[in-house]
């Protein structure tokens, strides 16, 4: 009871606050988020201009609104019976029906104009100085840089947020649900196309703040593009309805200095050239175990349980398939089986972690096999 | 032809079996209550998990199925069907008819809804769940992604969709054949008119429903690809054929709505309707364009900016006729002499937030603006202000009119008021912050939120458990009238009403109309 009148209290405070700012006419100040009332305008030009025709159209239906209402209430006060109010009559008049047809008519063709020459500037992808391809995952977002010189840059982005913190054991942390383990790294002052699509159902990118929305559809690659003017964290969720898990897919956009994203970028491709090496070689089993258990709690804990004991996905602690045919459990890994949540990861990792993981599972929970995958044989096997 | 005197049968038979539009219409009416008390219970489901941030009383599996089952519930179980029940009360008397056109199929398109939503409510109960895809249902999501319930739901869905044509082609049959002599088309009460354009809209577009439905099962079931990319299908024609039935549905209803409020406005401003000619041209010409505008809501898949431009234009072109309206009813009651009964308060309830529904109409319509709109909280703002403030709203406020001359009973006015202003300020409450929420960026249909959105989602919460708590009260008042109401014979309960339906005695006999009235 004393935090919900706790949390009473702070509403109407911040109401109070609220109305202050709104009568003061002053825009709420950017960056502060907490009971934002209004769009952002966020830091693009589009965004911007989107900003400005959501502001006119507003102010547009407040003044009707206020005429109509006000019309109205002007009657519902003074025409009224119990103040002995007489009834008149008439109920048509071709001039005033002809009139407030063509009118608003008008005002909606004053509305056209501004939305079309936006909506022209939304849909200008041309001249994109660098492409990132966006696919939509039950629930992460992968990004990959294309057409970038060297070694070719992809990364999964997931949640950071932790379970206890969803299941209020912990106390939720300042970017609770909008934080992730990588983030997407983009150059200021640069046009970025997006590249927009979906690996298993509909998806939708969308980043207030960049002014960009856009559906992830399997099968499909939209394009969009931002350029942001400003440097800052932008975050931003999935926004189309994608399965128990669309609440927990976040959006986060690093927008750095030109010289940043270069060195940025110049690190991944060098992790990327490092796996591409570790591919080639053989492991240990205790160096697979290890970085199999990693790779376990990032991609597989949550639907098969920290500990194997399954939950939404089977157990595979003492698992028919943990503990049986080798080739069966690793294509299981790579391909997926189609028609249940297990999705394939052959796309989602690489082949060094995909050896690791399987190695993990036939190893651990008490399933002790004593086989092993090497990231030649998983290499092997997507090949078929 | 026998006894036309006799009264209802007696018993679980007399229901069974009624072929009495106002028995009919009266288990309609019950029905699509007690559908409006299931939505309303996932509804509140649904908040009290919203009220504060972090998952505390359901997984997100389930909050999806709650979202999704209050979608159907409401629109499909709640909203129809209510209207169905009242164009089959008052169609017949409003144009002096003894009964609808084909009463047979009346009681079959009755009677098939029951066992359509028990099937439906059924798959809460089955392994993986009930569907969990959202009332849109977009494929592939509700297809080679959904639990193995989908199947039911399709089902029930197709016999939702019989019903509704079987009840439009009976209300079309009726208006068409039995008005009463003298009873020309431009003379009928604007509730029937709406009705006659509605059930035409239906028509159109169940058959649709039934034909997206029915591509997804063969999808699923029969390895065909409608809507899967990987065989070289298209999960947008989902989305196209979805809201080519989807967008005349929101107005089929809507319209109804707007019926009764021409009804009720006049009534307690004791003054004719103001432009009823252009109110009928205007609920055709709303009717028209609801078919030529359904991809304002794909706006974000992806569609080349010519066809963007279209369905932008013609969306806004929606704002005329709907002012119209709006304007009509506001001159309705100019220099009227006003009074202030529970209808009326629900009419105008209804006329403030349905127009403030229309504008975030208007603002959604803006295709660039949709970018940041699309799919969040404003959205979910705007269509509760036309489907809860408007259609839910203006159905409370037929049944509080019409009550007395159904049952020949006088309801509690006090309790009536009261009612109306708890739901009034227990619905802004609601949904006015989920405006802000959504422009400030939070997504609908997530089952938990960040923080900077946790004042205004508790704010909600109250306010939806304040409206909800609102409609036990109703339901209350409704049954304390029928049981033991302040009787009245007056056959003009309301004395500014107008309308046939005031000719006859109150409460209305089993059969009315029996030889035509004369109309001038």
């Amino acid at each position: 009871m004393g935090f919900i009148s706790e949390r009473l209290r702070a509403i109407v405070i911040h109401a109070a606050a609220l109305i202050v700012t709104v009568l003061s006419g002053g825009a709420l100040a950017s960056g502060s988020k907490v009971n934002q009332l209004d769009m952002s305008p966020g830091v693009t030009a589009t965004g911007q201009a989107i900003y400005d025709l959501h502001t006119a159209i507003l102010w547009i239906c407040i003044v009707i609104g206020v005429l109509v209402f006000g019309v109205m209430f002007y009657s519902i006060i003074y025409h009224r019976k119990s103040k002995g109010y007489k009834a008149s009559n008439f109920h048509e008049s071709t001039t005033v029906e002809i009139a407030w047809t063509v009118v608003p008519f008008l005002i909606l063709i004053g509305m056209a104009v501004p939305a079309t020459s936006t909506l022209i500037q939304v849909y200008d992808t041309d001249e994109a100085e660098m492409d990132i391809l966006i696919t939509g995952y039950q629930w992460k977002w992968k990004y990959e840089y294309l057409n970038e010189n060297g070694e070719n840059v992809a990364f999964f982005s997931n949640l950071r947020t932790a379970q206890d913190e969803i299941y209020n054991t912990e106390d939720k942390g300042e970017h609770y649900l909008l934080e992730v383990d990588q983030p997407v790294v983009i150059p200021v002052d640069t046009k970025v196309r997006f590249l927009v699509t979906a690996n298993d159902v509909i998806h939708s990118w969308w980043v207030p703040e960049l002014a960009v929305k856009r559906d992830a559809i399997p099968g499909f690659v939209n394009e969009t593009w931002t350029r942001a003017e400003e440097t800052g964290i932008y975050r931003g969720q999935c926004a189309e309805l994608c399965g128990k898990d669309h609440g927990f897919m976040p959006i986060v956009v690093n927008v750095v200095s030109k010289e940043d994203y270069a060195a940025w970028l110049e690190t991944k491709q060098a992790e990327a050239a490092e796996i591409k090496a570790l591919m080639a070689q053989t492991f240990t089993m205790d160096e697979l175990v290890a970085r199999g258990k990693n790779v376990y709690q990032g991609y597989c804990a949550a639907c098969h349980g920290m500990n194997g004991e399954g939950g939404l996905g089977r157990a595979i602690a003492g698992s028919a398939i943990a503990t049986g045919d080798l080739t069966k459990h690793l294509d299981i890994g790579v391909n997926g089986v189609p028609g249940t949540a297990m999705q394939a990861f052959g796309g989602q990792m690489n082949d060094v972690d995909m050896a690791a993981v399987i190695t993990y599972q036939r190893n651990a929970f008490g399933n002790n096999m004593g086989d092993m995958v090497q990231p030649i044989d998983v290499f092997n096997h997507k090949k078929g | 032809m026998g006894d036309h005197h006799h009264g209802p049968a007696q018993g679980l038979s007399r229901w069974l079996f009624t072929t009495n539009h106002k028995d009919i219409g009266t288990m309609y009416l019950w029905f699509s209550f007690a559908m409006f008390i299931l939505g309303g219970a996932f509804a509140m489901i649904i908040r009290a998990e919203l009220f504060q941030p972090g998952m505390q009383l359901v997984e997100p599996a389930f909050f999806n199925q709650m979202t999704t089952l209050h979608g159907l519930i409401m629109v499909f179980g709640a909203i129809m069907p209510s209207f169905v029940g009242l164009a089959n009360w008052m169609i017949p008397m409003m144009i002096g008819a003894p009964d609808m056109a084909l009463p047979r199929m009346n009681n079959w398109s009755f009677w098939i809804l029951p066992p359509a939503f028990l099937i439906l409510a059924s798959t809460l109960f089955m392994e993986g769940g009930a569907p969990a895809f959202g009332w849109t249902f977009y494929a592939p999501l509700s297809t080679t992604y959904a639990p193995p319930s989908v199947t039911y739901f399709i089902f029930s869905i197709h016999v939702l969709g019989l019903s509704s044509i079987m009840g439009s082609i009976n209300i079309i049959a009726t208006v068409m054949n039995m008005r009463a002599p003298g009873m020309t088309y431009m003379k009928m009460p604007l509730f029937v008119w709406t009705w006659l354009i509605t059930a035409f809209l239906l028509v159109a577009v169940m058959p649709v429903l039934a034909g997206a439905v029915t591509m997804m099962l063969m999808d699923i079931h029969f390895g065909t690809s409608f809507f899967s990319a990987a065989g070289g299908g298209d999960p947008v024609l989902f989305q196209h054929v979805f809201w080519f039935f989807g967008h005349p549905e929101v107005y089929i209803i809507i319209l109804p709505a707007f019926g009764v409020v021409s009804q009720i406005i006049p009534a307690f401003s004791r003054k004719p309707l103001f432009g009823y000619a252009s109110m009928v041209y205007a609920t055709a010409a709303i009717a028209f364009l609801s078919f030529i505008v359904w991809a304002h809501h794909m706006y974000t898949v992806g569609m080349p900016i010519a066809g963007e431009l279209f369905f932008m234009y013609a969306t806004m072109l929606i704002a005329v006729p709907t002012g119209v309206k709006v304007f009509n009813w506001i001159t309705t009651m100019w220099r009227g002499s006003m009074s202030f009964e529970t209808p009326m308060l629900f009419s105008i309830g209804f006329l403030v937030l349905f127009t403030i529904g229309g504008f975030t109409g208007l603002m959604l319509s803006i295709a660039p603006a949709d970018f940041q709109y699309h799919d969040s909280y404003f959205v979910v703002a705007h269509f509760h202000y036309v489907m809860v403030a408007g259609a839910v709203f203006s159905m409370t406020a037929a049944v509080y009119y019409w009550l007395p001359k159904w049952c020949g009973r006088m309801y509690n006015e006090t309790m009536g008021k009261t009612h109306f202003w708890i739901s009034f300020i227990g619905f802004n409450v609601t949904f006015f912050p989920q405006h802000f929420v959504g422009l400030a960026g939070m997504p609908r249909r997530i089952p938990d939120y960040a923080l900077q959105f946790a004042d205004f989602n508790m704010m909600s919460s109250i306010g939806a458990f304040i409206y909800g708590a609102s409609q036990i009260m109703f339901l209350y008042n409704v049954i304390a009238t029928i049981v033991a109401g302040k009787p009245t014979s007056d056959e003009k309960v309301w004395d500014g009403a107008e309308g046939l339906e005031w000719t006859v005695a109150t409460p209305a006999p089993y059969h009315t109309f029996e030889t035509p009235p004369a109309v001038r």
